[in-house]
């Protein structure tokens, strides 16, 4: 493997956690940036461009097969971070209170569709990639 | 509102610090128990937290904004998570076990949000009460 042909390299064996909470850092950061640039009074388009793209990443990673401190580092702590639950439910719920319930519908489904359609991309993807 | 470059980065370096705290509360929350079950628990409690502190600034705004800033983009917004959920969805072996993520998820976390907003409510109109029969001092 590359890891061996480097000295030094093998003993850098740091702890899941940091490898998790360095991920989720930057994916944090990189959330906020998303929230400055995006951020609209009509609709949370910033929620649902972060839960698609760390959705695609995140399935892209897996297909691709990567190995268990990637998927720490980039699946749950990068994409893990980046993507938010909890920011989607409140926005959906008060879509729905200031009256419109159609666009609170379609965000809980558009994030959904969206990121299933995203993640089966990302299968695609690495499927024709290695053929 | 152009802030200070210094505070804009303080700001930043306290968001990246709650999104390790967050990842990482969740990342322990899928040792302790199956990860179906642990993406739930996460993005319930993370529902609940957040419509707490967005309603509480709505009705009383007690928590001064920067701070609540900092604590739900860089915290909560870590804790809970969509990639994983979505991931989960998108593998699900038969469509019962879809369902169940989907309704779990998207249920349970918009009952939490109206639950906090409940208790919001009810932590306003307990500290309107006393004021609107004038202070006691």
């Amino acid at each position: 493997m590359i890891g061996s042909a480097v000295p030094g390299f093998v003993t850098f064996d740091p702890e899941p956690a940091h490898i998790v909470g360095t991920g989720g850092a930057i994916g944090a950061v990189l959330r906020h940036w998303v929230y400055l640039q995006f951020s609209s009074d009509r609709f949370p388009w910033p929620t649902l461009a972060v839960n698609v793209l760390g959705s695609f990443v995140f399935g892209l990673a897996m297909f691709a097969g990567a190995g268990e401190s990637a998927i720490q580092l980039v699946g749950i702590g990068i994409c893990g971070a980046f993507t938010t639950f909890s920011s989607f439910s409140v926005e959906t719920v008060q879509l729905y209170e200031r009256g419109d319930r159609l666009l609170a519908v379609v965000n809980a489904g558009g994030n959904l569709a969206l990121s299933l359609l995203a993640i089966g991309l990302a299968w695609g993807l690495v499927s024709v990639g290695s053929l | 509102m152009a802030a200070h470059p210094i505070v804009r980065l303080e700001t930043l370096a306290l968001i990246g610090i709650g999104g390790f705290a967050g990842s990482n509360l969740r990342y322990f929350a899928l040792g302790l128990f199956s990860d179906v079950q642990a993406v739930l628990l996460v993005n319930v409690l993370g529902c609940f937290a957040l419509g707490f502190l967005v309603y509480e600034a709505q009705y009383a705004g007690l928590v001064a904004k920067r701070s609540r800033t900092v604590f739900t983009t860089g915290f909560l917004s870590s804790l809970t998570t969509y990639s994983t959920f979505a991931i989960q969805s998108a593998l699900a072996a038969d469509p019962l076990l879809l369902v169940a993520i989907v309704a779990g998820n998207y249920g349970l976390g918009f009952t939490a949000v109206l639950a906090s907003r409940e208790l919001a409510r009810r932590l306003r109109d307990d500290d309107a009460t006393p004021a609107a029969g004038g202070e006691a001092a």
